[in-house]
Order: structure tokens, then sequence, then C-alpha cells
């Protein structure tokens, strides 16, 4: 009862508004809602940040320990990444065990963190095949009004800049800098009646027909896509999308 | 506490278990008594009248009064009722009795659907919490078209304004048909344009609902807001 | 309780009678609390509390769910505590352990002792604590949070609920227990407290007292709980401070924590 129950009422407001070119939080198309980032934010953590994005508020948290590899990567550190949509979040989040929706955010963060190369893995190497460093990066969201991917992303960026490698808390000699390499930046669109719209509110995604979030690099080279939402999109609105992407996405790297 | 002005113009803010008064003949709404004593059962603003103190709500759950009007929508249909969502912590059964058709069991769904908006009144809430609603009264019925608007139900007074003095002003300046539901579900329509200063509008009363100077503000907003586009 | 044998290089309590902060055994930790920091949530309440920080929300009353664990004469007031992975130092696995499980409970209890609940049949206010670094004292952080984000969210109660802990060190009673000092110490007693009657709603030891150390050692708890009290209600009355349209005076910065919520 109450609030999600309204979602359905705004998608007449939101499509009117819409047709008048404007959104309902009187944003530009392309616009993304204010950032604020604050990076050392946890300090038992080993880098992190709190991130504001609109109403959307998340907290990146990089926890680095010693371990073993995998098998088939003997010679990188490991990255693992989870994500934690918490009932206090929203009262659309339950507790328990991640769903699909903690999952995927978690698995599209890190695959543009990973394949954007944000960290050099192989210099969290300290022993071939037998130790290496391994990063957790543990998104927890505390106030959700949409757009978890990009909050967290940005998080994480913010996160790697200023995280160290505790190495002398594992006697292996002294702290260091995360060997930071690239940061992958992704900006989240969705499309509604047909309009693009940059960094979507709650109420806008869940009216939406389609999402696509797009993960870009300093180099404006793509790194990593995820298409979301049962509806499409045409092979013009994703240039367009990727290109939308590469421009915000330097725009808020020249803020990290 | 610097810059954290809690005592203007008598507008005191008081938080649960805060003392109130020693005469426990004036404990009027938001208070509760104990020893002898007055005490603020919530966090709110203390109003002193000569016979009654009441502490004004900021915030919390909408708690159906018999006689409110409300804002509700359908989100379950039964053989003889509709559930209907009146944002409230208890869900509100519409029976096929109180509406002003004549409906067959089995029928319901022929009157009304899932997600229609209706104004109903609230007849009655008995001690445990079990509400009815009627759409039998003079006005109530199905609304369509328009737009709703959700605010807190602690900021509804300011909407509607003394004696109904703000949503007037709105009603007036915006030519819009206005329905303020008690639980916080307000109904706007008329043309687009006037419909989105009215969101604005009264998004402004929401926000700024217990600063001083805000029907001055208001007004000035629709006044340079003029016909056009948000 | 940590009691584990304590490093050389550690002093505890030193010459000067000072703890490892610099405190003095009847020093409290800084405390901040900002109410309403949350969009989403009916209240919430943030506090850093020493070098923890803790968020809590409230969700409610609404409607209760699991259906079956429904009161039909009053509201459930169900407390979730959680630490976040990153909160500690050796990291976490992510969901609920037996000790958050326990905490929530005992919380869960203390509210329920304040909270008008009769007002609310068949329903649940829901409470979440999440801690996002801990060091010592997260649920006496978590409860008084709590407080703060059931008033915030215009849930009745009979008072707020306070929450301190005081302890034992190389045999010298102190209030509000550092990390350091939970894990080399001697004893620990969490305690919560409704200020205006005077009532314990939460109370656990741990350790080894006799009892004229424990007498000391709860009455020092409850002094810290009132100057937490006084804090909480500042953070309540700040929220929602009236203030004139259009002045031409900016809002003071409080404190760090407001800059950064």
């Amino acid at each position: 009862m109450g609030k999600d129950v309204m979602a359905d009422l705004k998608r007449d407001h939101i499509s009117k508004m819409l047709a008048k070119g404007v959104r309902i939080d009187g944003r530009r198309f392309d616009e993304m809602r204010p950032l604020k980032v604050e990076a050392n934010y946890i300090g038992s953590a080993e880098g992190s940040a709190r991130v504001t994005l609109g109403k959307t508020q998340v907290v990146v948290g990089v926890k680095v320990i010693l371990g073993e590899p995998f098998p088939d990567t003997p010679n990188t550190g490991v990255l693992t990444t989870n994500a934690e949509l918490i009932p206090m979040a929203s009262e659309t989040f339950e507790g328990g065990p991640p769903d699909q929706e903690s999952i995927e955010v978690a698995r599209v963060i890190d695959r543009g963190i990973r394949e954007g190369h944000a960290v050099d893995l192989e210099k969290l190497c300290l022993e071939p095949g037998k130790q290496v460093w391994i990063m957790f990066v543990d998104i927890h969201v505390l106030d959700y009004d949409g757009n978890l991917f990009d909050a967290a992303n940005i998080g994480a960026n913010a996160a790697f800049k200023s995280a160290i490698v505790p190495a002398k808390r594992a006697g292996k000699g002294e702290d260091y800098p995360l060997p930071v390499k690239h940061q992958p930046i992704s900006v989240t669109a969705v499309k509604i009646d047909g309009k693009i719209l940059v960094d979507p509110t709650h109420d806008e995604e869940r009216v939406a027909d389609a999402r696509l979030t797009v993960a870009t690099n300093e180099t404006g080279n793509v790194c990593a896509m995820q298409k979301g939402l049962n509806g499409s999109f045409t092979l013009d609105e994703v240039f367009k999308i990727v290109d939308l992407s590469g421009k915000i996405g330097a725009e808020v790297r020249s803020r990290l | 506490m610097e810059g954290s002005d809690t005592k203007e113009s008598g507008r005191e803010i008081v938080v649960p278990g805060e003392l109130l008064a020693t005469d426990t003949k004036k404990a009027g709404p938001g208070t509760f008594t104990d020893g002898g004593k007055v005490y603020a059962a919530h966090l709110g603003i203390k109003s002193v009248r000569p016979d009654q103190i009441t502490v004004v709500p900021l915030s919390g759950q909408y708690m159906p009064l018999r006689g409110d009007l409300v804002v509700g929508k359908i989100v379950d249909i039964g053989p003889s009722n509709w559930l209907v969502d009146i944002n409230s912590p208890y869900p509100a059964p519409l029976h096929v009795n109180e509406v002003p058709w004549r409906v067959e069991f089995g029928e319901t769904s022929k009157f009304m659907s899932m997600g229609d908006i209706v104004l109903l009144k609230v007849v009655d809430v008995n001690e445990s919490k079990r509400i009815t609603v009627s759409m039998q009264d003079h006005g109530l019925r199905k609304l369509t078209g328009g737009m709703v608007v959700d605010v807190s139900p602690s900021k509804v007074p300011r909407v509607i304004g003394r004696n109904g003095s703000m949503i007037q002003m709105l009603k007036n300046d915006t030519g819009c048909r206005i329905y303020v539901g008690q639980n916080g579900r307000i109904w706007i329509d008329g043309d687009l344009d006037n419909i989105v200063r009215a969101v604005q509008a009264i998004k402004m009363i929401e926000d700024e609902a217990h600063s001083l100077g805000l029907t001055e503000k208001v007004k000035r907003y629709l006044e340079t807001s003029s016909k056009k586009g948000a | 309780m940590g009691g584990a044998p304590i490093p050389a290089d550690i002093k505890l309590i030193d010459e000067s009678g000072r703890r490892t902060d610099g405190r003095l055994p009847d020093e409290m930790r800084p405390v901040k609390i900002e109410a309403g920091v949350l969009a989403r949530a009916d209240g919430s309440a943030y506090v850093e509390w020493g070098l923890n920080k803790v968020m809590a929300a409230v969700y409610g009353p609404r409607e209760c769910h699991p259906r079956h664990m429904q009161n039909p004469e009053r509201a459930l007031v169900q407390c979730h505590y959680n630490m976040a992975s990153f909160s500690v130092e050796d990291r976490k696995r992510p969901g609920p352990d037996r000790r958050s499980h326990e905490i929530s409970k005992i919380i869960s209890e203390a509210l329920t002792h304040v909270v008008f609940t009769e007002y609310f049949p068949r329903t649940s206010i829901d409470v979440f604590i999440e801690v996002l670094q801990a060091n010592a004292g997260t649920r006496c952080a978590g409860l008084t949070a709590a407080s703060v984000a059931l008033a915030d969210a215009g849930v009745p109660m009979r008072d707020l609920v306070a929450s301190c802990a005081a302890g034992k060190v190389s045999e010298t009673m102190v209030v509000d227990l550092a990390k350091e000092e939970d894990n080399f110490g001697q004893a620990d007693i969490p305690l919560g407290y409704v200020p205006r009657t005077g009532e314990i709603v939460l109370l656990q030891m741990d350790g080894d007292l006799s009892p004229e150390q424990f007498n000391k050692g709860i009455n020092m708890a409850i002094d810290g709980c009132k100057k937490v009290y006084e804090i909480q209600r500042d953070a309540l009355k700040r929220r929602y401070a009236v203030r004139t349209v259009d002045s031409d005076v900016p809002p003071t910065n409080l404190d760090s924590t407001k800059e950064g919520m």
C-alpha cells in the first residue's frame, strides 16, 4: 500500500510532460541530476566513496586482502563486486540473499570496471600462482531514486582513486596506492515514449520501455554495455546513447 | 543553538516525551498524559490555545478519521467489494452497498477497474482500525482524466489553507478542478500547462509548509509563471 | 568482551589517568546526529559517534508482512541491524550473522517499550540500522539513531530512547568504550535508557565486575545516555527549524556531518 501504488499513476504525468519536451523534475533529456562525490568516506575500508546522484545515495567500500589467485589467472589479482540493495533504501527492496536486481547491478558495475581496466590487476600479484591481493568492491545502497548503475560506478571509480593497498598490515612492506589504470564511467539512459532520457529517476525507470547503460573510457572507447527492461532500442538509438555516454562520461570523469 | 531558530513566532518544535503542561485538562491531539502532566506524543509543532495544547505533526502516516474526504486507487476487486488504497497502513474496502449503482454479486469489475481513481468519504473507523469508505455522498465518484499528486498527509492543512484560502487561490489562478484528499493525494484536472503550475505550487507548499511567508511566495510564483509551459 | 592479553605497547589507562584516545574515564566520544537524511524512508537519522558511522531508517507504520505475524491489537516494531562488509577492518561477509540477529532483537524490544503500538493494530513499524563504519558501541549508536529516525517518521512515542555503554579497562570504570578498550577491556555494559522516566529498556553485560564496579558503571552509562538524549533532541529540532522564506542569511554550517549529508 502507499508509495509504490502511485508509480503507475505517474506514467501519465511523465508522458504529458515529455510531449512538451520537459521531464517532471525540469531537467533536459540529456541532463544528469546534481552529483556529489565524497572520497575516503569510510575509514575502515581501504578505499571508499559516498555518492549522491539526485536523491539516490550509495556508499562504495573497497576492501583489499591477501588471498590466492584463480587457477586460470595465476598472475593477476582478484576483483569481486557485490551490491546490497538494503530495505532501508526503498520499500520495494526486500532483505535476504541477493536477488536478480542486486546481482545485475553488481555484475554490470563489475563489467565496467573490469573490462575498462580500472585497476591494473597484474600489479596486484605478489607471488604468481600463490599469493595475490583480492579486491572486494561492496556497493551499499542507502537511498533509492533510480540509476544505481551510474551512482555505484562513479562511487567505485572515486573509491579506487584514493584507495590504498594495506601492505603494512599484511607484513608485505609499506602501504601504497591502488594501481589505478583507467576510469571507465558508465552513463545510463532510458527510453520513454520514444524519447531518450539520461540518468533516470525511479519514477522514470518504472515507466520506461528500455534502458541502456554504456561505460566508456577516457580514450573514448566503449568497454561495457547492458540493455535492460522489456522494450527495445533501434540501432540509431543505441548510437545516440553511446555518443551521449562518451560526452557525459568525460564530464563526470573530470569531476572525480 | 546558533542558526537553528526553533522558537520563532511561537512555533516551537517539540520531541516525543517533551513536557508541555501540568494541567491535564488541556491535553489535546498529539499529546499524552502521565503522572498529572501533559507531554508531546510525537515530533511536531507545539500549539498553545487557552483551552488546549496540541502538537501539530510534521510527518507521519495518514490515519483515516470519520468524515475525511480521500482520493484512492482501486488495487483489488472482489465479488462484492473493491479494495481501495488510500495511502494508509490500512486497506479500505469499498462495499457494493456503498456505491451509487446497483451492483450484482460478481459484477464489480463492470463498474470499476484496477487502477481507477476514486473520490470517497471515510464513514467509519473502528477500534481495530477497520476502515469503511463510501461513494454515496454528493460529489463522490470515480475520477477520470486529470493527474494525481502525492504530498505528505501532514502538509494537507497547508495546501488547503485557513478556511480554504490557499486551495482557493490555486483554483482561481490555474482554473483547474482540484480535490485535496486528507490522505495526501490531490487530484487536479484542467489545461495541461495550468496543471503543471498547480503541481509546482503544491510542491512548493509541501517543501516549505512550516515556513513563514509561504502564502506570499506561492502567490508570487503563480503571478510570475503565466500560462505557458513549465 | 575482548579480554585478550594487552599488547605491550598499548596502555589502556596511562599515568595521568587518560585513555588511549586521550579521554578521561567519564568522557564520551564526540557524537553528531542528523535527522531526516534519506529521501525515501518515512524517517531517518545518521549518527557519527567517535569513529562509528551508523544510518537508521524507518518505514511505517505499514501493513505487516509476513501476515501471520500481525498482532490484532498493536503494531509490531521490527528492527533489522546490519553491518556493511566494509565497516570493519577484516571484511565481513554480507548478510546478518548471529550477532546481528541478537542485536536486532534487543533493539526491537527496547523501542517497542516506548512506541504507542496500540495506536496501530495489525501493522509493522520497520526499523533498519546499517553500520557503515564500526569502532565499538555500534548497538548503542544504532539504538540512538533508530529512536531519532522513529521520531522523524512521526511515530508516536512516550519518549526517545538514548543509548550508551560503560565498561572496565585496566581495573578502571570508563564510559563509552572505543575499539581497543572493547577488545582488551574487562567488562562491557551497553544500556538503553528512557530519559524522562528513568526506565532501562536495553541492558547487557559481559565481563567480570564486582557489585560496586557494576553500580558505578551503569550510572556512568546512564549519564552518558542523558548527554546523548540532548544531542538527539537537538537533531530533531534542527531538522524542522522554522525559517523565514527568502532569508538573506545563509544557513549556518552546523557541522561536518551536515555538510556530508
